[in-house]
């Protein structure tokens, strides 16, 4: 199960998944793109908050997001709708650098309805377009693969996230590139994440990243607790911080970590990789997506419902209730591993066989229930 | 033969049950990492995902899971006792003293 079908993009780069993506630069061309994908069948638009007024370090963020939403490899093509041409084309140039193609459209002096025909006229050529590729046998280590755990319990660290973990180490082995975060979930593991990093300066940036974000926090006079464990955490047997950290860090085994990224920032090579992310789920799966991630796995204990417009979220759990009761949104039931029934590696071969499915083109159960959350990280207010 | 909890590494001061576990039981765990098994005999209603105190804790006391350092003891825990946040706090966040 080392050869997939999938996408192969002009800028070398694997997708498994071929969206015609309607991108809105900004809140108010919302209804525009997303006019679009109601009357263009085979386009997906992806509505967000944000795009209005930021600034500086917030503002690059965010078109280092949209334009990397755009360049994913699970994206065929693009189509870039916003209220004025100057941001716009900002995104559409950096999202055809990867060779794929986009247009740009403007709803000032146009309107909506104007804008909608438009863009509805270019993205019939896109579809054509996209539905005309065709798959091709790649190496699956070709993939980029993120992982990030949700609505953890302890089962989560007993079971859950050590599948995953003895899957990224294979993974990993055999030239695949994985990127994990969640940077203030990993207080109390930190020690262990910073003497994993294989070059000084990968270490000494984490470490940076890690600190900054506890400065945050206590420059708003508080801490985390009430919010880090989650009441759902809580409920699941997780009494504090370091224990979930310590759980969460199973998720990337005992490898040694290639480099530290930041917000949205591509992997430099193969290997492991820690970005500095947010620990909420939405937001740190639309991060890694940006980096190029074409695939997300997702442990979960009390059961996190996550799912992400252009990349299929496997969610796999230990927690036998949160497995019968949530059914529809469970790919991979791991809780035989809280009996011992089988070894830690035929729980790691069952989720290779899922990934290997899902990137074959079998649809997981956030992409079935419809699950689209596209979450723009900020990093402070707009002007 | 089944399991009632289990244990991250040997030497840890708490397991977490993998079943819902009654006072009075008793319970059996094993280490993940060795080949070692822990008899407890249950004093609390332990919920399947909870932790269970495999030896007697003293106030102050680091409580130890995966081998490292999970938070300090609020009070005294005795062996075979829930462990969570009524006897168990972050030593890195909530202290305001």
């Amino acid at each position: 199960m080392n050869k997939i079908m999938a996408y192969r993009r002009a800028d070398g780069s694997v997708g498994i998944r071929n969206y015609v993506l309607v991108i809105p630069v900004d809140d108010i061309s919302n209804a525009a793109a997303e006019g679009v994908s109601k009357l263009i069948q085979g386009t997906l638009a992806v509505p967000h908050a944000y795009g209005r007024l930021q600034f500086g370090d917030d503002l690059e963020l965010f078109f280092k997001t949209m334009i990397g939403t755009g360049s994913n490899p699970n994206v065929a093509a693009a189509i870039v709708i916003g209220i004025e041409p100057n941001w716009t084309n900002k995104i559409a140039e950096g999202i055809a650098k990867t060779g794929k193609p986009v247009e740009a459209f403007y709803v000032e002096k146009n309107g909506d309805l104007k804008t909608i025909e438009k863009a509805s006229r270019a993205a019939i050529g896109l579809v054509e377009y996209a539905t005309s590729l065709k798959r091709e046998e790649v190496n699956i280590e070709e993939l980029t693969i993120s992982i990030k755990c949700g609505e953890s319990d302890t089962t989560s660290g007993l079971a859950s996230n050590r599948v995953v973990g003895r899957f990224v180490e294979q993974f990993v082995k055999i030239g695949g590139t994985v990127i994990f975060g969640e940077t203030s979930e990993l207080t109390g593991a930190e020690h262990i994440v910073a003497n994993r990093f294989k070059r000084k300066e990968d270490k000494d940036k984490f470490l940076k990243m890690f600190n900054e974000y506890q400065e945050v926090i206590k420059n708003y006079g508080m801490d985390l607790l009430g919010s880090q464990p989650t009441q759902g955490n809580i409920a699941g047997g997780l009494s504090t911080i370091e224990e979930k950290a310590l759980g969460n860090i199973q998720k990337i085994g005992n490898l040694e970590i290639d480099g530290a990224l930041d917000f949205a920032e591509k992997p430099r090579g193969k290997g492991l990789y820690f970005m500095n992310t947010s620990s909420a789920a939405a937001e740190a799966v639309t991060l890694f997506a940006a980096a190029g991630a074409v695939l997300h796995l997702f442990p979960t204990g009390q059961g996190n419902v996550i799912g992400n417009p252009i990349i299929p979220v496997i969610k796999i759990t230990a927690n036998p209730i949160t497995s019968s009761r949530m059914s529809e949104h469970i790919d991979l039931d791991v809780s035989g591993l809280l009996q011992l029934e089988k070894t830690l590696d035929d729980y790691a071969q069952l989720l290779w066989k899922k990934v290997w499915e899902t990137a074959n083109g079998k649809w997981v159960k956030a992409e079935i229930l419809g699950h689209k959350e596209f979450v723009l990280t900020k990093l402070y207010r707009s002007a | 033969m089944s399991y009632d909890f289990l244990v991250h590494k040997n030497g840890d001061s708490v397991g977490v049950a993998v079943k819902d576990l009654k006072p009075g039981e008793n319970a059996r765990g094993r280490c993940l990492t060795e080949n070692v098994e822990y008899p407890v005999k249950i004093l609390d209603e332990i919920p399947l995902g909870h932790k269970i105190a495999l030896k007697d804790i003293k106030e102050n006391e680091i409580v130890i899971e995966y081998g490292e350092g999970i938070g300090i003891a609020t009070k005294d825990i005795c062996k075979g006792e829930h462990v969570h946040v009524h006897n168990l706090r972050s030593a890195r966040w909530g202290d305001q003293t």
